[in-house]
């Protein structure tokens, strides 16, 4: 064994020891849920990977699969990371990169026992794939800040205890230097949320009206003026939490349509048949791909591939299940429920056809549009020239809109 | 679990047969060679196998070879994909051999292994692993009869050909009359070949040996055709940093921006399907499915690759001294090699449960 491999193998070693530690203190079967949750985050054993103090050892981030083993085999509770996914998957990182102290111990625990939801305020009616165009505006009055603005598409607002905010803080200067990035409090009296029905029926997102709503500049994250660079932080990591799935054969969209077609023979056609056929090979193929990026990233060396794995699903998703929806034939006339709902968590492979065919719409839309990521592989992974921009070196005040 | 990256000594094989290939098969020669007397390159092909041993990598060392695996065969068959190299490296040492490993003629693998002999099977470049293929009419104990459309006959000094009795038959290329056919991919040209009571000595069983063979060849075909995309696409994109239209560079606009980052996501995906499918030849863990699976996608991988150097190259990927030509040959040649994408989504109809109707 190489010395790095002993290091990672006592490392591991000894994670597990601490784990035992944990659930010998804090038998799961005996515990309450949320008492166990924050017994494992002043263990360290939360995310290893951030720092001691704040749920974690430092440890290799790699490591965190030991812990989570050790845990499941002793029947513990999880944090149910899906209904918490925009706190651990955005606001927790961009909190530890740039919070103060104060800060990171005010707001990483309830986030991540789950007893505080976070939720995103990002995009706007206005500024959507041209992001750092945004109007919600954020003007200074003494120790506050008071916020002005609306913002959309947001996802788990109506649960929200915060929300991570990115406001413009001076309209006079280029679009990408006057932003700020805040700590906005869902419960804020000028803060008023409402469902944005979707395509579906249901209303997975929400409008959020800001009015007159007062931030404590301690709740400032960065200096004034440097949100744009903040805000890539939160982004990135939307971007690596995606590339760490491993899914298995048919694990996605192809996997429903493929049982459909095993159980129904009478819906078969030549025509369909080719099409599956040819889809479920694309589908294999982008799950391979998915799982190389995934074993580049475990072996330390990330490729390029992750920006284009969601190119490759949004279109995947959108085609098998337009194709599920016609093998259906008069089936496929049909819809389960156009029942307005706010669903908590959402499933793009869960209820019928219909649904996973509209629902996928919003896939090669939401995270970065398929045309914006196409840009990014283009000029990042290619090298190839940016399109002329005219909006760099304007102050904001003065573009067009 | 699939090993889907390239190992450091994968890596190390593909620098030193890169170099061999920058330094021995640039783009003006495979052009002027393609219309020679002489069209496989048989210096080149004493280098990569004489020289680098390569011819004997799927053999065990005990046989005479290199005794390694399908994934560094992959690696080289990329290289040569990259540089669409006029050897019969995929025809005798992966298809041939492959044959020969289901035989029992010891001999002539060694040969083979070691470069001294290039070994061809008899069977036409377009049939699939699971396909018809034709078997020469036996009478006196001599081999009568005439097959077409076999890749690479024109550089073998043996042939592994289908007998009517179910036997397969080393025969020595200069007991028959090999007459190349003007092929669409002139760097893997195919040929008639012509058996007048042609002597042959059986070393096994066809049917096996044909099989093995060309699942062998289907699979690590997708690694070729990786190289292909490869290249062309590397290739598409430095020249349209460079050619200026309109006062600008023409990649920088986003109608080809676009059309490049998407073949770019071909190509990565490809290299997931084709490094499935040598890992799984290796393995032999669930190696129809990764074979078929490969084999139905690289194709159009390769092809649009192609499709596009030509078309964003402009008036120079038409004329005949530019390469991208040779690519899109290779390429659309490929594409019917082994048995074309339906052939083998049609395999996998059965091999997942997606029957037809």
């Amino acid at each position: 064994m190489s010395e790095e491999t002993t290091g990672a193998a006592s490392a591991a070693a000894e994670l597990r020891r601490r784990t035992q530690e944990l659930l010998a203190a804090h038998p799961p079967l005996e515990t309450g849920r949320l008492d166990f949750l924050k017994a494992r985050f002043d263990a360290g054993l939360a995310w290893v990977h951030y720092p001691e103090g704040l749920g974690g050892l430092g440890a290799p981030r790699a490591l965190q699969v030991v812990v989570d083993a050790e845990l499941e085999a002793a029947g513990a509770p999880d944090n149910d990371p899906r209904r918490i996914g925009i706190g651990l998957g955005m606001a927790a990182p961009t909190v530890l990169r740039f919070g103060t102290e104060e800060q990171k111990q005010r707001f990483l625990r309830p986030l991540w026992v789950g007893e505080e939801v976070w939720c995103q305020l990002f995009s706007e009616p206005g500024a959507g794939s041209d992001l750092a165009a945004l109007g919600t505006r954020a003007v200074r009055e003494g120790d506050d800040w008071i916020v002005n603005g609306q913002k959309v598409w947001t996802s788990s607002a109506h649960l929200a205890r915060w929300a991570i905010l990115i406001a413009r803080t001076d309209p006079d200067v280029p679009k990408h230097a006057g932003i700020t990035y805040f700590i906005c409090d869902m419960t804020d009296p000028g803060v008023e949320v409402r469902p944005l029905r979707q395509i579906t029926g249901e209303a997975e997102f929400n409008e959020v009206f800001l009015t007159d709503v007062r931030i404590p500049d301690a709740h400032r994250l960065g200096e004034t003026g440097d949100g744009w660079r903040v805000a890539q932080t939160t982004l990135m990591n939307e971007r690596v939490s995606i590339g760490g799935m491993r899914i298995p054969r048919e694990g996605g969209m192809i996997g429903p349509v493929s049982r459909t077609w095993r159980e129904r023979p009478e819906l078969r056609t030549h025509d369909l048949h080719q099409r599956l056929l040819k889809l479920w090979v694309e589908a294999e193929v982008a799950r391979l791909s998915g799982e190389r990026l995934r074993q580049q990233l475990v072996a330390g060396q990330p490729g390029h591939e992750g920006s284009g794995m969601k190119l490759a699903f949004a279109r995947l998703n959108q085609e098998i299940s337009g194709l599920e929806v016609e093998l259906r034939g008069e089936e496929g006339l049909l819809y389960d429920d156009w029942t307005m709902r706010r669903p908590e968590l959402v499933d793009f492979t869960g209820r019928d056809a219909g649904y996973r065919y509209l629902r996928s719409k919003g896939n090669s839309i939401e995270g970065g549009t398929s045309e914006v990521l196409l840009n990014i592989v283009a000029e990042r992974v290619l090298g190839l020239p940016a399109e002329p921009r005219t909006d760099k070196d304007v102050a904001w005040k003065d573009l067009a809109r | 679990m699939t090993d889907l990256l390239y190992s450091e000594e994968e890596e190390a094989l593909r620098a030193a047969v890169r170099d061999l290939l920058t330094d021995h098969c640039d783009a003006a020669s495979v052009i002027a060679r393609t219309e020679s007397d002489a069209p496989h390159d048989l210096s080149l092909w004493k280098s990569l196998a004489d020289g680098m041993g390569l011819a004997g990598l799927l053999v065990p060392e005990a046989q005479g070879g290199q005794g390694a695996t399908h994934r560094e065969v992959a690696v080289v068959l990329e290289e040569l994909g990259r540089a669409v190299a006029p050897v019969p490296y995929l025809t005798s040492a992966v298809v041939a051999t492959e044959a020969l490993l289901a035989c029992d003629a010891g001999d002539l693998l060694a040969e083979l292994a070691s470069g001294r002999k290039i070994g061809v099977l008899a069977v036409s470049l377009s049939v699939a692993p699971g396909g018809a293929y034709k078997a020469v009419r036996q009478e006196n104990g001599t081999l009568h009869g005439e097959l077409t459309g076999i890749a690479d006959a024109a550089a073998a000094d043996v042939l592994l050909v289908p007998g009517e009795d179910g036997g397969l038959y080393a025969v020595d290329a200069g007991a028959v009359t090999v007459v190349p056919q003007v092929s669409l991919d002139l760097t893997r040209p195919l040929a008639r070949v012509v058996f007048d009571g042609a002597a042959g000595r059986r070393i096994g069983d066809a049917e096996p040996a044909v099989r093995r063979a060309l699942r062998a060849g289907s699979g690590l075909l997708a690694s070729e055709q990786l190289g292909v995309a490869d290249w062309t696409l590397t290739e598409t994109v430095r020249y349209l940093k460079e050619r200026k239209q309109f006062n600008r560079p023409v990649g920088g606009f986003q109608a080809l921006k676009h059309r490049l980052a998407q073949l770019w996501l071909e190509v990565v995906s490809l290299r997931a399907a084709a490094r499935n499918a040598a890992d799984a030849l290796t393995t032999g863990d669930d190696t129809d499915v990764a074979v078929a699976v490969a084999q139905a996608y690289a194709a159009s991988v390769a092809v649009h690759a192609a499709e596009e150097a030509v078309q964003l190259h402009g008036g120079i990927g038409m004329t005949w001294e530019h390469p991208a030509h040779l690519y899109l040959k290779r390429a659309k040649a490929d594409s019917i090699a082994y048995g074309t994408a339906g052939a083998h989504r049609e395999a996998l109809a059965e091999l997942v449960d997606l029957r037809a109707p």
